[in-house]
């Protein structure tokens, strides 16, 4: 017995010191990232899950342009590029002695297949809306590609700096989704389902190669371990830390620095404009008066956070505050609700996802609405449950969702989108706003949408997501903002 | 009838488990049927700007991080746990104590069968089966309700059984048998009311059991659903607060711990008493 335990002992030590041993050694150009969201895979031009973006865009696949993390669009795989008069082509010059993780070298095939593989019908792209504009893509040279558009796109260089514009090799693109082939400055190593992604530095990269040698990515779905890998070490950073609760306490450690910035999550209480009740556009209205938005705000994020009236950023030049169109007031609401033709309320659902701000949130509307009659039945959802009721069949009442996309007002002109919002007005608006290159008018067409979805209340519009983000203070290089869903490495390192 | 509960009562007031486990049993009770009627606020109402308040006159015990009353909170959930537990092993009295009696009573296959399935049943340690049956039907109090009871049910039939069987080898139950009183019959008219006094024992023990496991379920997201609070939930939303607000973690902890130590005490004590046999060796 005591010979069994002294082994014991001895194999728990030895473990102990292999795993300390390695941490000291590699603290300088090794880091954890942790994420809450494993996503489903890893390929970004086939799915629409943020987290797909947040583990591979920048690091493992580049498009033709790069989104920075100011939000300025900055030349990727093209080194620049020029446009025509009337705005319509596009002409790319690529770089040189670029290759793939898996050898491949860089063309301009590999832009022409990458653009019409995500325009083609068969497309699974999530974004396919990106390219609806390309008329076609045609290699001059291998090193110059030629995109016409049928229309002049103003968002056109933006659009190609998302994760689902990322350029793939033909060989290698129908196995991204498990083990994806870029040309990033990291390759990708390894994925321990439901616990890590590893990346590893890319050395045959064409431009700056990465300061890290290996980025993990360790997936956390659970707040409060999310506190205590943080406290215990085990975890350098989290771009976005899932318990705001926490981050006062991180705030007063002179370990971590806590980066409270901006995202482009519009967090809403999604509403499907089609079902029951939520036809009417009063129902609608009262549920917008009902909603305290700092009472949401305080409770579910801790005060981080900032009210919006509308489906817009509002760091965004071009957003326009609305919250005063339907400010809280459950008189009002009572009263819209009653000429809606339900004056004692009614019962309906709500389904949420597993982040605190949908969970917290959550329950926090359903008191609210509660308060002028509507009975909400909180039903907690897994996301892919989340994503196959509420996204892909509809089948909902209410929904509390952040839409982390950048400049997606988009989706209102989809009839056929989650929230059945059909508004030919919208979709107008949207084509118009298509055609427009100018800035202030594009900025002017953009204003009459925020006010035209605000006036319908398709949603109720709660706030603008906050970026939390925690990280050790010898860390330098993570993002402080997120216009765009990444975890961009490429420029990480340690201090010390 | 009331005869024996005065006996048992004169009997239960020498046994100082019986007093402690049955007063804070009896006080958990009273709480639980008044939150059916009443509590200090309403638990369902949200009120940020009073939240993570440490104890005061208002709000005696504080209140969490909606601004909620803790303490009201806590008799809500004290009632909603009654329930759980209360209707759970009604379950598993309901089928267990049938299957173990007609087990007793046919012998042969059938007690094979019963008694094999209930090993399977066994097998699993009840909160995993608890939750791969939530996970099934989904979370929810009443799904939470049928996955306590259901790993309530071979706990019962085992005892229901094995009490049975040193009934069934007395001699008055072969002057039954003479008589030409069919097996049913037996089961129900004399081995039922011999060995009720183990069952009610058992009861209090698998209420114990099933308070605990509706929290184990509350606290991993697959019982008791907002707005109801529920005492393990309470303690999952007060992890996160740990570092700052402990208390939100240490009331539901509390309640949960004295209730169980309560009704174990109580059931221990109640066997004391209703044994004649341990009752005499004292």
């Amino acid at each position: 017995m005591s010979k069994m335990k002294f082994i014991v002992t001895l194999i728990v030590l030895t473990l102990g010191i292999a795993i300390n041993a390695s941490s000291v050694m590699a603290a300088k150009d090794s880091l954890n990232l942790g994420m809450v969201l494993e996503p489903p895979h890893l390929d970004p031009t086939a799915g629409a899950a943020a987290a797909i973006d947040e583990v591979v865009y920048a690091n493992i696949f580049e498009g033709l342009t790069r989104i920075d993390k100011n939000g300025v669009v900055k030349p990727g795989l093209a080194s620049s590029w020029t446009v025509s008069e009337d705005q319509k082509t596009y002409t790319f010059n690529l770089r040189k002695g670029v290759s793939f993780h898996d050898g491949a070298s860089f063309d301009a095939d590999d832009v022409v297949f990458s653009l019409n593989r995500a325009r083609a019908k068969d497309s699974v792209n999530a974004q396919k809306a990106l390219f609806k504009p390309i008329q076609s893509v045609t290699a001059e040279d291998p090193h110059t590609v030629v995109v016409t558009l049928s229309q002049p796109t103003g968002s056109f260089l933006f659009n190609m700096g998302w994760g689902d514009a990322v350029i793939v090799d033909k060989a290698s693109a129908e196995k991204n989704k498990s083990n994806p082939i870029g040309t990033g400055p990291f390759k990708f190593s390894k994925w321990v389902r439901g616990d890590r992604i590893v990346m590893v530095r890319n050395d045959a990269y064409w431009g700056t190669p990465a300061k890290l040698k290996t980025a993990t990515i360790k997936i956390i779905p659970d707040p409060a371990a999310a506190v205590s890998a943080m406290m215990a070490g085990d975890i350098d950073a989290f771009a976005n830390f899932p318990a705001p609760e926490s981050l006062a306490q991180f705030k007063s450690d002179p370990r971590f620095k806590v980066v409270i910035g901006t995202t482009e999550g519009e967090t809403i209480l999604s509403t499907n404009n089609q079902s029951g009740p939520f036809k009417k556009l009063k129902v609608r209205q009262a549920i917008a008066h009902a909603l305290d938005r700092k009472a949401i705000i305080d409770g579910a994020m801790f005060g981080y956070g900032t009210p919006i009236g509308t489906h817009f950023a509002p760091h965004h030049p071009a957003y326009i505050d609305l919250i005063a169109t339907h400010p809280y007031n459950l008189a009002k609401a009572k009263q819209l609700l009653a000429e809606a033709g339900y004056p004692d309320g009614f019962k309906a659902t709500i389904k949420l996802p597993p982040p605190s701000y949908a969970r917290r949130g959550g329950e926090i509307v359903a008191s609210q609405l509660r308060k002028i009659g509507i009975d909400l039945e909180i039903i907690p959802v897994e996301w892919a449950q989340w994503l196959d009721q509420v996204f892909k069949k509809r089948d909902y009442d209410l929904t509390i969702v952040s839409h982390t996309e950048p400049m997606d007002i988009g989706i209102y002109a989809r009839k056929d989108y989650y929230f059945a919002y059909d508004s030919p007005k919208f979709q107008a608006l949207m084509k118009k706003l298509d055609a427009t290159v100018d800035t202030k008018a594009r900025y002017k067409i953009l204003g009459d949408a925020q006010r035209l979805i605000s006036a319908d209340c398709v949603n109720g519009f709660m706030f603008q997501l906050a970026k939390h983000g925690v990280w050790n203070k010898n860390i330098r290089g993570l993002w402080e903002n997120s216009p765009v869903q990444a975890n961009d490495l490429t420029q990480v390192y340690w201090i010390n | 009838m009331f005869r024996t509960l005065v006996e048992i009562l004169r009997h239960g007031l020498k046994n100082r488990s019986f007093i402690i486990g049955g007063s804070i049993s009896l006080l958990f009770f009273l709480v639980a049927f008044l939150s059916y009627f009443w509590t200090p606020y309403p638990v369902e109402d949200i009120n940020i700007a009073d939240k993570l308040l440490l104890p005061s006159a208002e709000y005696l015990l504080g209140t969490d991080h909606f601004g909620r009353d803790i303490l009201s909170m806590l008799i809500k959930g004290a009632g909603n746990s009654v329930i759980v537990a209360f209707v759970a092993i009604g379950i598993g009295i309901g089928c267990g104590v049938p299957l173990g009696l007609t087990a007793a009573a046919k012998k042969g296959w059938m007690d094979e069968l019963i008694m094999r399935f209930n090993d399977f049943t066994f097998a699993f340690p009840s909160l995993i089966s608890a939750i791969m049956i939530t996970a099934i039907l989904g979370p929810g109090s009443i799904n939470s309700i049928i996955a306590i009871g259901i790993f309530n049910i071979p706990v019962f039939a085992r005892v229901a059984r094995g009490a049975a069987l040193s009934i069934w080898k007395r001699e008055f139950i072969l002057a039954a048998r003479s008589a030409g009183k069919g097996r049913f019959k037996i089961s129900v008219e004399h081995i039922l009311p011999n060995i009720s006094s183990m069952l009610i024992v058992q009861t209090t023990i698998q209420f114990a059991l099933g308070i605990l496991a509706e929290a184990g379920l509350s606290y991993l997201g697959l019982g008791t659903q907002p707005p109801m609070p529920s005492w393990g939930k309470m303690l999952n939303e007060a992890q996160t607060f740990m570092n700052f607000a402990p208390q939100l973690a240490i009331y539901p902890g509390l309640a949960i711990a004295l209730t169980v130590m309560g009704l174990n005490l109580f059931g221990d004590g109640l066997r004391d008493v209703l044994d004649p046999k341990l009752r005499r060796s004292r």
